[in-house]
C-alpha cells in the first residue's frame, strides 16, 4: 500500500520544528509501523536527506522506549498497543497519516520525535520503591501474599513506563504512571511501611516535574498499552488524602 | 599474555599459552564462595565513598550491580545508552527465573539445580561457577519479593512455579509472561534510591565507546552523550561491564534494537580475553519472518512449550490447513524423539529438531520455514482460562504481529538467534584479564557453557549484579591503589582521539549504502555460515567474506549528518563497525572448535541420531581470545576445564 505521510521534524529541542510530508510508496500489510519507518529512512538516507530520528529499542512492546502520537493519538489506533507493536494491516491504502512527538511541557523534545522523559525517573526517586538493600531480605515465603493483591498489584505494574498517558491527557498529567507505581507498592504487604511517604513524596516530585493536574477525563487509561485501570488513581487519591490529614494532625 | 614462539596451527590463529589463573577456590564445592568470601579482603564501611566505580549498563546485572554498590557507600557513575535505566533489554525476558526453592517438594536441590545447569551447558562450563549461581538462586528470590516483585502466587498467597526446558523439576519463579520486566523493575527502583540518596550519578543516553587503561589497569571509559555528541571522559577506580549480549551481529535477533557489542569489544581490543564467541544460543520459539522489512525477531516465551506440542505434517510440503491435518498425519517429532522430556528439551536440541524437519520439507507456513505449536490438547484438557490466566500477554503479543489468534489456530514458531553464552573471559571473581575490569550478565562468558537453560539468565544476571561483584569489587579496592589519574593522563587523551578520528572517518566515508544495508548483509552471512548449523567450508567462506564486506563498509558507507547532534546513523554505524570485527573472531573460534557442542553444531560432528558429538578428549577448555590487530589471527588461550563432580557424558533427553 501507499500512505502520505505527515512527520514532525525538528533539529534539536531549541530549534523550531514544522510538520513535512512524505511518500511511503512500499509498504506490506506485515510491517509494524517502526519497520514502516525504517523504510522511509533509507530512502531518505539514499537521497541524501537527514533519516526521521525516534527512539524504539525492544520493539515487542515492553521496554517503553517508543511511542509516536499517530493521527492525534497516542501510539495509535490500535487499544493496548505500543507504536513498535502497530501494524500497518491496520491502516488502508492511499491513507494520510500524522506522526508526532508526546507533547507535555514535563517531556521537552530532543529531535523530530524523541522526547525526554526524565522526569517519570524523578518521580521513581522520590519513592517509588521499597527501601531494602541487598542481602537484607528474608525467605520469600515468610510473609504470604493474597493471590488477589499480587495479581492487582501486577497489573499495576505492568506499567512501561512509555508516557502516553502524560500524551494523551488534555492536561499533560502524570496521575497514572504515579497512580500505578504506588497501587503496585501499596497493595503488598512489602510495601506497607512506606506507603504514607510514598504517595506524599511521589505526588509532590509529579506536581515539580510540571506535569498538569488530573480532571478525570481518562484518557490515560485509553491510551494506555497496558491498560492501566483508571482505579488506580482512585487508590492513590484515597492514599493521599489518608497520609496527608495524618501528617497536618 | 605471551604467544609460544613456532606454534602455528593454522593461519587463522596463532596459540598462545594457557589460560591459569581461573583463580577458583580450591577444597570441597558446597563451600568454595564462603571460603573465598571470607579470603576477599575488605573496604571499611567509611573508606567506601572515596572508591569511585563506573558501572556500564543498567540491565538485571549492571542495574543490581550499581544500586548493590551504592548501597555499600561506593561512589559509582552508571551509564546507560537507553533514556532511562528502566529499558534495557532484560526488561524483554518472558518466561521466568530458576531457582532451588524446591517449594514443591519436587526432588529439587541446589546440587540438582548446579548438575541440569552443567548438563546443559554441554559441559563447557567451569563447575565452581556453576554452584555458585545454584546457591545464589535461592537468595534472589528473597532479595526479590523484599522488594515488591509482584511474582505469580497461589490462593494460600504463597510463591507458584512452572517447568522449564531442561528439567524434571518446577522451579522456574515468574510473574505472567513479563518476568524480566518485574525483576528489571525492582532493581531499576533500588537504583533509582540510591541516585536519590545521592550514591549513584546516573547518566542516561550515553553510550560507551572506549575504555581506559592505566599502567594495565582498567581506570575509565570514553563515552559520548547521543543528545549533544559530546566526547566525555570518565576516571574510576574499577570498571564493571554489564552491557549484555552480542546476538545483534545476526542483525536479525530477539535483541533489541540498540544492544551491541562495542563496550566489550573495545574492551577486547584493549586486551581483555573473549571467551568463547561462538557459542550463540538459537531460540526454538520464535516467530517467523515476514518478509525483507523484518527489523527484529521476537521470541514466544519456552514457557509456552509446557502446554504447547510441538508438530509438523508428516508429508513434505502438506499445504493444507492444520485443523484439516488429522492427528495420525501429524508428527509431534520432539515428543517421538524424546520421549523422557517430550517438549521440554533444551532449547539447542529443540532449534536443531525444528530446523531439520523444515530441511526435510516439511516446514510449515510462508517459505516453509516454521513449525506449529500447538495448544489445542491444553485447551481441551484445562479450558482456555487456564490458557489465558497463563500465558495471555503471549498470545495477545502474537496474534498482533501475524493477525492470527492462537486461541482457535497452532501458532507457528521457528528458531531465532536469542542469547550469546560467549562474552569477555573472566575468572571465578568475574575480574576480567584486565586488571579493574569486571564484566557481569550475559556480557561475561560464564556459567552457561556452550548453551544456556530457559529461565537462567536472569537469575546468572542477578547473582552476578546484587552478590558476586559487589563482594570481589572491593576485593580488588582494597588491594589497589585509587586511581590519580585525570582525563589529562596520556591513555585518556589518546582514547579520546581515537573515538574522534573514528567518528570523522564514519561520517566522512561519504559512500553510498546505509548501515542498516551493511549489517543486514553481514547478519545474512552469519546465520548462514555460523548459525544453527556450521560446517567448515561454510565458516570459510564466512571468513573470506567478512573482511571483504568490512572494507567494504569503511569505503562506501553512508552516515549523514554530524557528530554535534542526536545522530541515530552514527550510532549504529560505530556498533556495526564492531560487529564486523567480532563476526570474524566467532567464526574464527567456530571453526577452530572441531565439535558439536550444545549451541555449537559443527554438521560434521553428529552422532548417527543427528545429536551433537562432543570431543572432550580435545576441546574440554574454555577458548579465551587475546586480540590479534584487525584482520589479523587472534591468539588462542585455553583454559582447561575440569570435572570434578558433574562426569562429562553425552547428554540425553530421551
Amino acid at each position: 500500500m501507499k500512505l502520505t505521510l505527515h512527520v514532525w521534524r525538528q533539529a534539536n529541542a531549541n530549534a523550531p520544528g514544522q510538520m513535512k510530508t512524505y511518500a511511503a510508496d512500499n509498504v506490506d500489510e506485515d510491517m509494524s509501523f517502526l519497520e514502516m519507518l525504517d523504510v522511509v529512512n533509507e530512502e531518505l538516507i539514499g537521497k541524501g536527506e537527514d533519516p526521521i530520528a525516534f527512539d524504539h529499542d525492544c520493539r515487542e512492546g515492553i521496554c517503553g522506549m517508543c511511542g509516536l502520537v499517530i493521527n492525534g493519538v497516542a501510539h495509535g489506533p490500535e487499544r493496548a498497543t505500543t507504536t513498535c507493536q502497530l501494524h500497518m494491516r491496520h491502516f488502508t491504502d492511499g491513507q494520510e497519516v500524522w506522526i508526532e512527538p508526546w507533547r507535555a511541557r514535563a517531556f521537552p523534545v530532543l529531535k523530530d520525535l524523541v522526547v525526554d522523559r526524565s522526569a517519570f525517573d524523578n518521580i521513581i526517586q522520590a519513592g517509588g520503591y521499597i527501601s531494602v538493600n541487598t542481602g537484607a531480605a528474608p525467605d520469600a515465603h515468610a510473609v504470604p501474599v493474597p493471590k488477589d493483591a499480587a495479581d492487582t498489584a501486577f497489573e499495576a505494574a505492568a506499567c512501561i513506563g512509555c508516557g502516553a498517558c502524560v500524551a494523551a491527557c488534555p492536561n499533560a498529567s502524570a496521575m497514572l504512571f504515579t497512580a500505578a507505581k504506588i497501587t503496585h507498592l501499596g497493595l503488598l504487604p512489602q510495601g506497607q511501611p512506606e506507603r504514607k511517604s510514598r504517595v506524599i513524596a511521589m505526588v509532590d516530585a509529579m506536581e515539580q516535574e510540571g506535569f498538569g493536574s488530573c480532571t478525570n477525563i481518562g484518557e490515560c487509561s485509553a491510551a494506555c498499552p497496558k491498560s492501566i485501570s483508571l482505579d488506580t488513581i482512585a487508590r492513590m487519591n484515597g492514599d493521599l488524602l489518608g497520609a496527608s490529614l495524618r501528617a497536618s494532625s | 599474555m605471551t604467544v609460544t614462539e613456532g606454534v602455528q596451527t593454522e593461519q587463522r590463529w596463532r596459540l598462545g599459552d594457557p589460560v591459569t589463573a581461573g583463580n577458583t577456590p580450591p577444597g570441597p564445592i558446597e563451600d568454595a564462595w564462603d571460603t573465598r568470601r571470607f579470603e576477599l579482603k575488605l573496604v571499611n564501611p567509611a573508606n567506601r565513598r572515596k572508591h569511585t566505580v563506573i558501572v556500564v549498563g543498567t540491565g538485571l546485572a549492571g542495574g543490581a550491580a550499581a544500586a548493590s554498590l551504592g548501597e555499600m557507600g561506593y561512589n559509582v557513575k552508571a551509564f546507560c545508552y537507553q533514556d532511562s535505566p528502566r529499558r534495557a533489554h532484560s526488561i524483554a525476558a518472558q518466561g521466568g527465573i530458576n531457582a532451588a526453592k524446591n517449594y514443591r517438594n519436587d526432588g529439587d536441590s541446589i546440587y540438582r539445580l548446579f548438575y541440569d545447569t552443567v548438563k546443559g551447558g554441554d559441559f563447557r562450563a567451569r563447575e565452581r561457577n556453576v554452584y555458585r549461581l545454584a546457591q545464589l538462586s535461592v537468595e534472589i528470590i528473597d532479595q526479590c519479593v523484599a522488594q515488591g516483585v509482584p511474582f505469580a502466587r497461589e490462593y494460600g498467597g504463597l510463591l507458584d512455579n512452572r517447568s522449564f526446558g531442561g528439567a524434571q523439576v518446577s522451579r522456574t519463579f515468574y510473574a505472567r509472561g513479563q518476568t524480566g520486566q518485574q525483576l528489571l523493575l525492582g532493581a531499576y527502583s533500588a537504583l533509582e534510591r540510591q541516585i536519590n540518596a545521592g550514591t549513584v550519578e546516573m547518566n542516561t543516553r550515553h553510550e560507551m565507546l572506549d575504555l581506559i587503561v592505566i599502567d594495565g589497569r582498567a581506570r575509565g571509559i570514553v563515552v559520548r552523550d547521543m543528545i549533544s555528541g559530546a566526547i566525555e571522559t570518565h576516571m574510576a577506580d574499577a570498571v564493571v561491564l554489564g552491557t549484555g549480549g552480542y546476538g545483534n551481529v545476526f542483525f536479525l535477533s530477539t535483541n533489541a534494537k540498540g544492544c551491541n557489542t562495542t563496550a566489550i569489544w573495545r574492551s577486547h581490543r584493549k586486551g581483555a580475553l573473549f571467551g568463547n564467541p561462538c557459542f550463540t544460543q538459537i531460540h526454538p520459539t520464535c516467530i517467523p519472518v515476514s518478509g525483507d522489512h523484518q527489523s527484529k525477531l521476537t521470541l514466544m516465551s519456552e514457557s509456552l512449550r509446557n502446554d504447547g506440542r510441538v508438530w509438523v505434517p508428516l508429508k513434505r510440503d502438506d499445504n493444507r490447513a492444520p485443523d484439516q491435518i488429522p492427528e495420525a498425519e501429524r508428527d509431534y517429532y520432539l515428543e517421538r524423539r524424546y520421549p523422557a522430556f517430550g517438549n521440554l528439551v533444551p532449547r539447542d536440541v529443540a532449534s536443531r529438531a525444528s530446523k531439520q524437519v523444515c530441511d526435510e520439507g516439511r516446514g510449515v507456513g510462508p517459505g516453509g520455514l516454521g513449525v506449529y505449536l500447538d495448544f489445542a490438547d491444553s485447551i481441551n484438557r484445562l479450558g482456555e482460562h487456564v490458557i489465558r490466566e497463563r500465558y495471555d500477554n503471549l498470545f495477545e503479543m502474537y496474534e498482533r504481529i501475524t493477525g492470527e489468534n492462537p486461541y482457535t489456530q497452532p501458532m507457528r514458531i521457528y528458531p531465532a538467534v536469542h542469547y550469546t553464552m560467549g562474552g569477555l573471559w573472566v575468572d571465578y571473581n568475574l575480574q576480567s584479564s584486565i586488571p579493574g575490569l569486571f564484566v557481569i550478565g550475559e556480557a561475561n562468558f560464564s556459567d552457561h557453557g556452550a548453551n544456556r537453560l530457559g529461565a537462567s539468565a536472569l537469575m546468572q544476571g542477578l547473582a552476578d549484579g546484587y552478590f558476586v561483584l559487589p563482594s570481589t569489587v572491593g576485593d580488588y579496592l582494597a588491594q589497589t591503589p585509587g586511581n590519580t589519574a585525570d582525563a589529562s593522563h596520556p591513555a585518556a587523551v589518546q582514547a579520546v582521539s581515537e573515538t574522534n578520528e573514528r567518528i570523522e572517518k564514519l561520517l566522512g566515508a561519504g559512500g553510498t549504502r546505509t548501515v542498516d544495508s551493511f549489517h543486514r548483509e553481514l547478519g545474512k552471512t552469519m546465520w548462514d555460515y555460523c548459525g544453527m548449523g556450521r560446517t567448515e567450508e561454510g565458516l570459510r567462506k564466512a571468513l573470506d567474506r567478512i573482511p571483504e564486506l568490512r572494507d567494504e563498509f569503511w569505503q562506501s558507507v553512508r552516515v549523514l549528518g554530524s557528530n554535534e547532534s542526536l545522530n541515530q546513523s552514527l550510532e549504529k554505524a560505530g556498533r556495526v563497525a564492531d560487529f564486523f570485527e567480532l563476526a570474524e573472531l566467532m567464526c574464527v573460534d567456530a571453526l577452530h572448535r572441531k565439535e558439536s557442542c550444545g549451541g555449537h553444531f559443527r554438521e560434521e560432528y553428529q552422532t548417527e541420531e543427528g545429536e551433537a558429538e562432543r570431543k572432550d578428549d580435545e576441546y574440554s577448555y574454555v577458548a579465551a581470545w587475546e586480540f590479534g590487530g584487525v584482520g589479523a589471527p587472534p591468539v588462542l588461550h585455553k583454559e582447561p576445564l575440569t570435572f570434578d563432580y558433574v562426569h562429562p557424558a553425552q547428554r540425553s533427553y530421551k
